[in-house]
């Protein structure tokens, strides 16, 4: 299965080596992704964005002479096989640049060996606020943190909203929500949003009636959810049985399409901040966005935000001045500048953070469906 | 307390209730914890939500079959961990143990034949309108729950209290020599209390299901406990006890989460748990050592 991916990638490049050969240089791109694990759903629409922007880099020849090849390895969604594959990328395949791993957890672990070797990362899929990108001046990042998410989500979602009281029920025996509660909480302390109160969970839980009611007793205007799905399924449930018809938002645990799947009508009026506006109809989008159909894939924010981290590095492989060398392509990133992309025009900030704006997302007739 | 918590209490006390009962009927008869108990609530509420989904049928046509499955099984449990061990001097231990495996067993058919993941119940399996009762909102669905829970106490307390099969249930639990010697059929006794114990065990697993609408193989383990902490509560072996503290330790939970936070849930029920064994061993309920005689 793993060999799989690279053989088809094989057989593009070879292709792509078919067309009249002048003096091509071959950049490899390896890409550290979960296709096997606890987050195997996400990197399994990592490759399919790394392998479609890589075959329409090639194809429409931006980069001159210079050759995409991705390298794609399963980290196993650990951090043991993460470095194991980053050393192989490193040391054996000597890639110019790696993409990934898909988890932050991962990455702690595998992104210290690349800034040593001085090879530069790209995260897609990091969201862990603080760590990543602290690392050194080879990793950054395209994928917008919690921090970035969640503040701009809820400003936004205020304005059309225009609500002043929130009850807030988190999971706290889970790092992932447990940080997603205090972006959220610092996010409501800004937008001067009073908590009526707070309520925990576990993970293993299934009856939230108690949290709820105790919650909806206090009159909140809307219900502010840090959760993984599972559980973020039950409590929008649980919540519309109890006779809340007011808005939910959620964090990025909410931000699947197997929340609408398991809670059905009742998650109609749940709102969550994504970096990918899928409605967008700028040019970047479409096109990604037919591509994407071409190959009878349905793409979300992973897929998205792995094909643009392709783009991105074609990018700083531009700006190099079509050089794919390791330090060429870092020094290359810190030009990257208002780039066109299916997630918006894309920067990188002072400390390597991507930047593009995040937009919201509401569940409508059971789809979600951008905010306008 | 709101009416609304107490409505939430009553609902999650209503499945503890229904599952410690059969817990505590084997215990009756048997002075043997059966273990399993909670994998055949397991199984039962896939095979309703199997039959739901796959098979199409109404869900009050499902509970039922459910609930006989899972009586079924009682009964294969009870030939197969049981039965062989009666007799022996250590059965006690030894039933528990091979209970313990049984349960084993079952949870990994559910992974071979489900899988690992949370199942639900479709949409619209009960019509969800809702009623206002005590200042409070009450889902048809958690109506039909307390509903189907009360009913199935009910024929319970009938079955044993008022038919001939019940007073050989009680005869043998009394003791199985003088029930033997009095010509009750102690092997078809204990088979019926395993029957029973399990269809009941079997409804929670379908309510629960239903309820909370998620279904998994490891959703036995979240009762298993609490079921052991009820008939405790509610002394070994009393029925009465066992619904009592069923409903009490749902009342209690609700208002732990609802006034100390999530984390309390299982704290403060096993700290009852505690207290009730160090000051009153036998239980709110339970008779003095009766039988030791």
């Amino acid at each position: 299965m793993r060999f799989a991916g690279r053989m088809s990638l094989a057989v593009i490049v070879a292709l792509a080596f078919a067309a009249p050969a002048s003096a091509k240089q071959t950049v490899k791109i390896g890409a550290a992704l979960s296709m096997t694990g606890p987050a195997a759903a996400y990197g399994a629409n990592q490759k399919v964005g790394i392998q479609a922007a890589v075959e329409e880099i090639n194809k429409s020849g931006a980069l001159k002479d210079v050759v995409l090849e991705a390298v794609i390895e399963d980290d196993a969604s650990t951090k043991e096989q993460g470095i194991a594959v980053f050393q192989r990328f490193i040391n054996k395949d000597r890639v110019a640049a790696i993409i990934g791993p898909t988890l932050s957890n991962t990455a702690y672990a595998t992104n210290p060996l690349a800034q040593q070797a001085k090879v530069p990362v790209v995260a897609v899929s990091n969201t862990a606020p603080k760590g990543i990108t602290d690392i050194g001046d080879y990793i950054w990042r395209v994928s917008l943190t919690e921090g970035q998410v969640i503040p701009g989500a809820l400003k936004t979602l205020q304005g059309k909203l225009g609500f002043k009281k929130a009850g807030v029920l988190y999971g706290n025996d889970d790092a992932f929500t447990q940080a997603g509660y205090t972006v959220m909480k610092s996010a409501l302390a800004d937008l001067k949003i009073e908590v009526v109160a707070e309520q925990t969970f576990a993970k293993p839980d299934r009856d939230y009636n108690a949290q709820l009611t105790s919650l909806l007793a206090l009159k909140p205007d809307i219900l502010v959810v840090s959760a993984l799905i599972e559980n973020a399924s039950g409590i929008v449930a649980q919540a519309r049985q109890l006779g809340w018809t007011g808005p939910i938002f959620g964090g990025n645990g909410f931000n699947n399409p197997v929340l609408i799947k398991n809670a059905g009508p009742a998650a109609e009026g749940v709102y969550v901040g994504t970096a990918w506006n899928r409605s967008s109809t700028d040019e970047a989008n479409t096109k990604f966005l037919a591509s994407m159909k071409a190959r009878g894939v349905d793409p979300d924010q992973f897929a998205t935000q792995a094909y643009v981290g392709v783009l991105v590095v074609a990018e700083a492989i531009k700006q190099a001045g079509n050089k794919g060398g390791r330090d060429d392509i870092k020094a290359g990133f810190a030009k990257v500048m208002s780039l066109s992309t299916p997630l918006g025009k894309f920067s990188f900030l002072p400390n390597r953070d991507g930047d593009h704006t995040p937009a919201v997302q509401v569940v409508k007739d059971g789809k979600f469906q951008i905010l306008q | 307390m709101s009416g609304q918590q107490v409505i939430n209490g009553l609902f999650l006390g209503s499945i503890y209730a229904l599952f410690a009962l059969g817990y505590t009927l084997v215990f009756g008869v048997l002075d043997i914890l059966n273990l399993a108990h909670a994998a055949v609530f397991m199984l039962a509420s896939f095979v309703a939500l199997t039959l739901v989904a796959s098979a199409g049928l109404h869900i009050l046509l499902a509970l039922p079959l459910a609930v006989l499955v899972a009586g079924l099984l009682g009964l294969v449990l009870e030939r197969v961990a049981f039965r062989p061990l009666r007799g022996r001097a250590d059965s006690n231990i030894s039933g528990l143990i091979s209970s313990l495996a049984m349960a084993a067993i079952f949870e990994a058919i559910a992974h071979e034949i489900w899988g690992p993941n949370v199942a639900r119940f479709p949409f619209g399996t009960l019509t969800d309108k809702q009623l206002h009762v005590l200042g409070g909102v009450v889902s048809r669905l958690q109506l039909t729950i307390i509903g189907v829970a009360l009913g199935l106490f009910l024929v319970l307390w009938w079955l044993v209290q008022r038919t001939r099969l019940g007073r050989e249930v009680r005869a043998v639990a009394e003791s199985p020599r003088a029930a033997r010697i009095l010509g009750v059929d102690v092997d078809r006794a204990i088979a019926a209390s395993f029957f029973i114990s399990s269809a009941l065990g079997g409804a929670a697993g379908v309510l629960f299901g239903l309820a909370f609408n998620s279904v998994s193989p490891d959703m036995g383990r979240s009762v298993e406990l609490k079921g052991l902490a009820v008939i405790i509560l509610g002394g070994m072996g009393s029925m009465t006890g066992a619904v009592l503290a069923g409903f009490a330790l749902g009342l209690v939970e609700v208002f732990v989460v609802a006034h100390l936070g999530g984390s309390y849930r299982d704290a403060v029920s096993f700290a009852t748990l505690f207290l009730i064994l160090v000051l009153r061993p036998r239980g709110l309920f339970g008779a003095p050592s009766l039988r030791e005689a």
